[in-house]
């Protein structure tokens, strides 16, 4: 009987119901569409930099990442062997990477040159795929693939010769030059103005440094392996000579970066919320003044304080639920749009998200956990905000209430 | 035996600033099966004394029996208890639960004293019949005339199987027809099943078919009236 008191007393003000539930439903639906496309877009930063790149964990000698040394390069044969065996990791990507100076003419860019097996790094980057001229590299070209903002920056194309120069292995000079075999684009900025690609051998000789690499990528399928699979990786290898680091490690920034703009949004909900909190409180004075003479005749009749009380509660939860749920529907199609059809930014706009390392799309991400999450926050505001006409019934006098 | 029994009843609103006395020591016992008019002008303490008999108001002095229970030392939780099983309210304005059915509003209490469905079922019909609104039992309030929603409200009051029925100006805001309607159903239900009523009534038309008149005038009874 409560409940159905508490439903019918929803449809007693049509317009007001309507307006208040319209209210949280626009809350829901802005805050859902927002936190979505905030995450879609920082789950394609990552996805680009760690899965088009980094992987999820990657092996190097004890000290390398803190240095970035060439000098720090291990060789390769004895440590793959335990790597391989474990269950969880599909693909071991061994890499030589290190600084480089690259020219065309009159032109000269820092690079970052990795040498790799092309078709292992294939399994796990899809590199062929970010390919838009030429052809991918093959495990026996002597020949460079580079990113298109290096192309640009150095006004390369497919067949141009690209030099580099470095300093190798233990000191040596590494210089060569190569034939550009093929141009990626990336979706990262920061990748795309400094990759230049050459198959390992290729590169090992340019570093002086044959046989040796200065890093192992795993390629992990599932994220909820990271965890075992470097825990393993810890009790396996040799930790006073191998570093083991999942991508959080390696890339602190992009992790703070994430978090710090997550608070931000924390604080438009907290706002957005608050505007509702006193429209969804604006209804409940309202309704608690205007039935505080049905209040007292309930009393009277012999309804318990603590059961009108509940009846009450539950009005505004079910008034709340039904703002958040016709929220939730009518932000599910718009999520899954743009989703499917992410928003792309161009011009000025897309250079100044890049000037800030972000590419300019951002997919909306489809996760039930950020609905729910919007369910919960009204649930917890209107079961917060009911607390108030709770504590007018429990005042009340019923003789005052109906000569008021 | 008293079914109600006021001893010294006192009443005094703002006793700490500007005191009102509205009930100046009342001394008043009703029998079961009486048809009573609590009657005096505007000001008088009527609805005073009606609350406190109903136990919604407490006196500031002597005490309120009713059933031989005293009532005036009861909680406020106890109290609503002892309402919801003893006491039948008829209010002037109705109060029925709008967003109820006749139905609903007679059943309400019944509910609460988690009676049977079956038993519910039963005595909804048989209440309604004996109001005549057999056939307005699925009408929410709003569809049914004052008149209507007033005899909807006795059944509710009855519906408990209450020790008696408090009724304050039940018929103020009726007109001739549905007055003599609802005093028709009152006095046959006092009648034939011996259910005691007590009014506050400023209408000639009740105190006329009353068959006790109480006459409160400044906070004391004045008159004592029993009629044949």
């Amino acid at each position: 009987m409560l409940f159905r008191l508490a439903r019918r007393n929803i449809w007693r003000n049509r317009r007001r119901t309507f307006i208040t539930a319209a209210s949280i439903l626009f809350a829901v639906l802005f805050a859902s569409f927002m936190e979505s496309l905030q995450r879609g877009a920082w789950d394609n930063m990552i996805a680009n930099v760690v899965n088009y790149y980094f992987g999820y964990v990657q092996v190097h000698e004890q000290g390398y990442w803190e240095e970035q040394s060439i000098n720090k390069a291990f060789p390769l044969a004895d440590s793959l062997n335990a790597i391989q065996k474990i269950e969880a990791v599909q693909a071991v990507l061994p890499r030589l990477e290190s600084f480089a100076l690259a020219s065309a003419e009159n032109n000269t860019a820092g690079v970052l040159v990795a040498g790799i097996q092309p078709e292992a790094e294939n399994s796990m980057t899809r590199l062929s795929e970010r390919l838009v001229a030429g052809a991918y590299l093959q495990e026996s070209d002597e020949a460079a693939l580079i990113a298109s903002g290096v192309a640009d920056r150095l006004g390369l194309g497919v067949g141009d010769t690209l030099v580099i120069i470095s300093q190798g292995f233990r000191g040596v000079n590494a210089a060569g030059k190569y034939p550009i075999k093929g141009i990626a684009e990336f979706g990262s900025p920061e990748l795309n103005k400094q990759m230049v690609y050459l198959p390992l051998p290729v590169a090992q000789y340019f570093y002086g440094a044959p046989g040796r690499v200065t890093s192992l990528a795993l390629k992990i399928e599932d994220q909820g392996d990271i965890g075992p699979v470097m825990q393993q990786l810890r009790t396996q290898l040799d930790t006073a000579a191998y570093e083991v680091m999942d991508w959080q490690e390696m890339l602190p920034d992009l992790v703070e970066a994430r978090e710090l703009d997550t608070a931000g949004n924390v604080i438009v909900y907290f706002i957005l919320y608050l505007i509702i909190a006193f429209g969804i409180f604006g209804t409940i004075l309202m309704m608690a003044k205007e039935r505080e003479y049905e209040f007292g005749v309930l009393i009277s009749i012999g309804l318990q304080r603590w059961q009108l009380s509940v009846s009450v509660w539950m009005e505004v939860i079910m008034l709340g639920l039904l703002g958040a749920l016709s929220g939730i529907l009518l932000s599910i199609p718009v999520v899954l749009y743009f989703k499917y059809n992410p928003i792309r930014f161009s011009g000025d706009m897309a250079s100044s998200l890049e000037k800030f390392g972000f590419e300019p799309i951002f997919p909306a991400t489809f996760e039930p956990q950020i609905f729910l999450t919007q369910a919960l926050y009204v649930f917890v505001l209107t079961a917060v905000l009911a607390i108030y006409p709770m504590m007018k019934i429990r005042k009340l006098k019923p003789v005052e209430a109906m000569r008021n | 035996m008293a079914v109600i029994k006021t001893k010294g009843v006192e009443k005094t609103y703002n006793p700490d600033k500007i005191p009102v006395r509205a009930l100046k020591g009342v001394d008043l016992e009703i029998a079961e099966g009486e048809f009573t008019a609590i009657v005096g002008p505007s000001g008088s303490g009527k609805t005073t004394l009606l609350n406190i008999i109903g136990g919604l108001d407490r006196p500031t002095g002597g005490y309120v029996e009713v059933g031989g229970e005293d009532i005036s030392q009861m909680s406020d939780n106890e109290l609503i208890d002892f309402r919801k099983e003893h006491i039948g309210f008829v209010f002037q304005a109705y109060n029925l639960i709008p967003v109820l059915t006749a139905r609903e509003n007679v059943e309400f209490v019944m509910l609460l004293q988690n009676r049977s469905k079956a038993e519910r079922d039963a005595r909804v019909k048989e209440l309604l019949h004996a109001v005549g609104l057999e056939d307005k039992l699925d009408k929410r309030p709003s569809e049914l005339s004052g008149g209507q929603q007033q005899r909807v409200a006795v059944a509710r009051a009855l519906a408990p199987k209450p020790t008696f029925i408090l009724a304050d100006e039940p018929t103020a805001n009726l007109d001739s027809a549905s007055t003599a309607n609802l005093l028709d159903i009152m006095a046959r239900l006092n009648r034939e099943e011996h259910i005691t009523f007590v009014f506050s009534t400023h209408d000639q038309r009740v105190i006329d078919r009353a068959r006790r008149v109480v006459t409160l005038v400044d906070g004391v009874i004045d008159k004592d009236e029993r009629r044949e």
